[in-house]
């Protein structure tokens, strides 16, 4: 057997002394018992990459949960605390810190993740081995049973929901004739896909559906055809840097004039990074701080914010990083326990309304149903810097926005 | 651009096991897959955590692979990670897709990264250098871009998931792979078998061909070898290291990324086995131990740990240009040549 | 879809669309085969020098509010940073052997991203093009964005001014006789330290360059350079390494490939690429225009 064999090894080599001295905590942390101690949340974000600014907010935001929690006395005096990883925005990376979560770090359960490949590969390890795992990332995928698990949770929106509410907003107010640019990714394809159910039902015509490849620094190429068909809205069914290049790049091609530019996901960094070219330009969010205008629970969690972070509005993703660990502690309060078997039940049961008015997960897939905002960039008539949306639409709560649980290939209804 | 033999870093003598006849290195260099396997065996210990250590395992080998063809053979391929990727879809598909067992799914996946491996070299082999090593570039992304679109078996930009493998089942034995311990020491047995291969290769009239044609190409074509079959060869021998690495790393994580066979990975082979030292034969997973260990080190210290690792590297080029393990035999050589010797 | 079934003006447009991304490809290209053509250095910082060069060249425009400041300063800015990274780091080297600047330019890389990082931020910033040269103007078979105009004229200036620099001035004579044999060079009396110095000076400034053109097109943030060193290999590979014709020549070869495969098959653009330079590398093992040692 393997282990004899290196045990002997380990005993005849001229380190044995100093490498025995170096596993005992090694066997000690495998003997830690699980169950007590503080309630142990992992983690795993992009800090590095593209998406660090989003990620740094996600554990700004998570942090004031953990606050919040523990404040309150947490689980009958069991504190929480979250164990913040970098995820590089790489899912072999992601996959490893998972991994280092689980098996080192023994954490309860797991909230995290940026971009679709990275949730779906810290979701495989994470249910490969029952730990409950709340991702607060956009991705279809996840939702489907062939990557589902009973410890699998879906905070953020799927791209179809919020496709489909952004289309269920545009196509009767700017036209029918519609053209997609689109990353060439299953994440891209989801939200054609949402586009186009909801589309069915204004009877919209696609005149094109281009697909460009993800991370394409130049959209010169596809914009003259896209241009030259005339459409009365175009989607930019793309994330990140790619919506940055490409709404600016419609812009320069002059295609706003006649065209409405419409982004499914619309970043706030994004805009950010885009400045005046995102001028109009409509989209969805999962939040937005201005809805403290209208939803209570919303000006109770800027307000958190800005006092614990200087006055500073949490971001969109930012936001998420709030919900995700919130979720998870106040099942862990109904359940009295954050073992998996009683979580599970607890989240599938859990009523809330954090920071954003009412949401709950459907319990077939564990996709948090919940409002998508319908936001229009502003430029010119910012009141203040963080003034970057006006919010035009709400779409509530709503499972007939989902795909079916038969859709997805779960049995339950 | 690794014909020319002429600098300092390329008058040090190749491997542990050729040192100076009779001196302590030299002995100790006949030992050298016994001595690192030692050195993996005892690895856990010092490592941060386990999924950590199995990675280096893995890239050591990718690394070693990869090492010789640029350290033995001397052409530098930034194509490597088309054979790791090759190795780990082609495991994790016959998994996911196909349910084979494990240890099938492992040769399966390194079967693969030799095809790939045979394809490549034949295309590549004719050009040299610098071009050669952009062809090895410019052929891998397009094996790459191939598997992107393959999304129905590879899952494309999502990846492959699914690769779950709790338990390997051998006959009268069922190891369990989800305690990270026995995975670490059920990949050291591939990895460490993997070793001692490398290490006949080396020894066998086929490794001299190979570092007579680094050495002097003309030469070796002077002297009746077929320069281009062994260069194949070598390449194809190569990728199947890589391959087995591969297929290793998708039972390892349960998901293949796409990533893994970007080229932004087969420059990871390259800085691994500077890093460690490309005369050296354990080298390869010094270099990877490094680069693996300061980038998780450095990331749990600040989120700027790029700056850091970049500095690093830096000052690793400057100050140690034979890589750390060679760096670290050539003291020992040193201090082995000197009269009367260290105790 | 076949190019036949377009209508032709889309194509012509297309020409034009892919010959200004070609003008970037060029410039990067040039300036990497330059300092590989004499130096033998692969330059693995050369995007991270492009994305610095935006930097610049955007902050400064926030200060003076004037585009050409940023053109000019911007390339002598990283030029300047070129030179000291030669002086100080580079040099040392000389006589190593490849490797170890391929791997130092790799961690210099880092280094400058990570830089821009702490000064500018994650997020990246916003630019557009100076007004002067925004909207588009009707080019008799469409209307065409005014700035990618002005790219593909400032770009041929400065592809021509290097022409002569090379082919018309003692300098250049140097050049081009240091890339055939640095030796002979030497023993000739001439410094060929100072040569390499000012060579890989002028490749980052070229490099910068390109970055302050490109700023307007897509914006800058610090991740901006990776791709773009990708294009770049495939540029100086495809026209061969040290051939300033050959990366021209293959900058706008890899611009129009890009503009038309993404008419007719978009998603497969990026591998287009990257099977132009394989196909290139196969038929040609040193290049289109690729001589040993030779500049020019």
């Amino acid at each position: 057997m393997t282990l004899g064999f290196d045990r002997r090894r380990l005993l005849t080599g001229g380190a044995a002394a100093a490498g025995l001295a170096l596993a005992a905590p090694a066997l000690l942390r495998h003997a830690r018992a699980e169950g007590t101690g503080p309630i142990r949340i992992g983690f795993p974000v992009p800090l590095t990459g593209p998406f660090g600014a989003e990620a740094n907010d996600q554990v700004r935001a998570a942090q004031i949960a953990v606050k919040e929690f523990n404040a309150a006395g947490g689980l009958g005096g069991r504190l929480a605390e979250i164990l913040v990883r970098d995820d590089k925005l790489n899912p072999g990376e992601a996959a490893t810190r998972t991994l280092e979560l689980i098996e080192k770090d023994k954490v309860n359960v797991l909230v995290g993740g940026l971009s679709a490949a990275v949730t779906l590969s810290i979701n495989n390890v994470a249910r490969g081995r029952g730990v409950i795992y709340n991702s607060i990332s956009q991705s279809d995928a996840i939702t489907e049973a062939k990557d589902f698990g009973r410890t699998t949770f879906h905070e953020a929106l799927s791209p179809h929901m919020t496709a489909g509410a952004v289309g269920r907003y545009v196509f009767p107010r700017h036209g029918k004739r519609v053209a997609f640019l689109t990353a060439d990714y299953a994440y891209g394809h989801e939200m054609v896909r949402g586009f186009r159910r909801a589309g069915a039902a204004f009877g919209i015509e696609v005149v094109s559906d281009v697909r460009h490849p993800i991370g394409a620094t130049d959209y010169s190429a596809f914009l003259p055809m896209i241009a030259s068909l005339r459409p009365d809205v175009l989607c930019l069914c793309n994330f990140g840097r790619d919506q940055v290049v490409s709404v600016q790049q419609a812009t320069e091609f002059g295609l706003k004039q006649s065209t409405k530019l419409v982004a499914p996901v619309l970043l706030l960094t994004a805009r950010k990074a885009g400045g005046e070219a995102f001028e109009g330009v409509v989209g969805g969010t999962s939040y937005y701080w201005g809805l403290e205008e209208t939803v209570p629970s919303a000006r109770a969690f800027n307000d958190k914010f800005r006092a614990a972070y200087g006055g500073a509005v949490p971001s969109d993703y930012g936001a998420l990083g709030y919900a995700g660990v919130r979720s998870v502690l106040e099942a862990a309060k109904l359940a009295g326990s954050v073992e998996t078997d009683r979580l599970v039940p607890a989240l599938e049961a859990l009523r809330a309304d954090f920071y954003k008015g009412p949401q709950y997960f459907r319990t077939c897939d564990h996709q948090s149903v919940q409002s998508v905002l319908i936001v229009e960039s502003k430029f010119r008539n910012q009141r203040t810097p963080d003034d970057l949306f006006s919010i035009v639409h709400a779409e509530a709560p709503d499972e007939a926005g989902l795909r079916s649980c038969a859709e997805l290939g779960h049995r339950q209804g | 651009m690794s014909g020319s033999a002429a600098g300092p870093a390329r008058a040090v003598p190749s491997s542990e096991g050729s040192g100076a006849p009779g001196g302590r290195l030299a002995r100790a260099g006949r030992h050298r897959v016994a001595l690192s396997l030692a050195a993996l065996a005892l690895f856990p210990l010092v490592a941060p955590y386990e999924a950590l250590a199995v990675n280096i395992l893995v890239l050591g080998l990718y690394a070693l692979g990869f090492n010789l063809l640029f350290g033995y053979a001397g052409l530098l391929s930034f194509g490597h990670a088309a054979f790791l990727g090759a190795g780990a879809y082609g495991c994790g598909i016959a998994i996911v897709q196909y349910g084979l067992h494990p240890l099938a799914a492992i040769g399966l996946g390194t079967g693969l990264a030799v095809a790939v491996a045979a394809a490549m070299g034949y295309l590549a082999i004719r050009t040299r250098g610098i071009y050669f090593a952009m062809t090895t570039l410019a052929l891998s992304m397009c094996v790459y871009y191939a598997f992107y679109r393959a999304e129905r078996l590879t899952g494309g930009e999502n990846g492959l998931r699914g690769i779950n493998v709790p338990a390997l089942g051998l006959p009268g034995v069922s190891l369990p792979l989800l305690d990270p311990t026995v995975k670490y020491y059920v990949v050291l047995v591939f990895v460490g078998a993997a070793i001692w291969l490398f290490s006949r290769i080396l020894a066998s009239p086929f490794g001299a061909v190979l570092e007579a044609i680094r050495e002097n190409e003309g030469r070796a074509e002077a002297c009746g070898y077929d320069v281009r079959r062994v260069k194949l060869v070598a390449f194809v021998i190569s990728g199947a290291f890589c391959g087995l690495a591969g297929a290793l790393q998708a039972i390892h994580l349960s998901i293949v990324p796409i990533e893994t066979m970007h080229y932004a990975t087969s420059g990871e082979a390259v800085m691994m086995a500077l890093l460690g030292g490309t005369r050296t034969f354990f080298g390869p997973f010094v270099g990877a131990a490094t680069f693996l260990l300061l980038q998780d080190g450095l990331a749990t210290l600040t989120s700027h740990w790029q700056l850091l690792v970049g500095a690093i590297f830096i000052a690793f080029v400057l100050f140690l240009p034979l890589g750390l393990w060679g760096e670290v035999l050539a003291r020992l050589r040193r201090l082995d040549a000197a009269p009367g010797g260290a105790p | 879809m076949t190019l036949a079934s377009l209508p032709l003006t889309l194509v012509a447009l297309q020409v034009v669309t892919g010959i200004a991304l070609g003008a970037i490809y060029v410039l990067v290209g040039i300036g990497l085969s330059l300092i590989f053509g004499l130096m033998n250095i692969v330059n693995f910082a050369h995007g991270a020098f492009f994305m610095a060069g935006a930097y610049v060249g955007v902050f400064l425009y926030g200060y003076t509010g004037n585009f050409w400041v940023s053109l000019v300063v911007a390339p002598v800015a990283i030029g300047l940073l070129g030179l000291a990274v030669e002086r100080v780091l580079i040099r040392p080297l000389y006589g190593r052997g490849p490797d170890d600047p391929l791997l130092l330019t790799f961690g210099l890389a880092y280094v400058v991203v990570e830089s821009v990082r702490i000064l500018f931020g994650l997020t990246g910033l916003p630019f557009s093009a100076p007004p002067p040269l925004r909207g588009a103007v009707d080019i008799g078979i469409g209307y065409f964005p005014l700035y990618r105009l002005f790219l593909i004229g400032f770009v041929g200036l400065v592809v021509l001014g290097l022409w002569l620099l090379i082919e018309r001035t003692r300098f250049g004579l140097i050049i081009r006789a240091g890339a055939r044999d640095p030796q002979i060079v030497q023993v000739l009396g001439i410094d060929i330290g100072r040569v390499w110095l000012a060579v890989f000076g002028l490749g980052c400034a070229l490099a910068g360059l390109a970055g302050i053109l490109a700023a307007p097109l897509q914006g800058v943030t610090p991740e901006m350079g990776v791709p773009v060193l990708a294009e770049a290999f495939v540029v100086t590979v495809v026209g061969g390494m040290g051939s300033l014709a050959g990366a021209v020549l293959a900058g706008l070869l890899v611009g129009i490939v890009v503009a038309m495969t993404s008419l007719i098959a978009p998603d497969l653009t990026k591998m287009a690429i990257f099977a132009v330079m394989a196909l290139v590398l196969l038929v040609r093992p040193r290049g289109l225009l690729g001589r040993a040692g030779a500049f020019g």
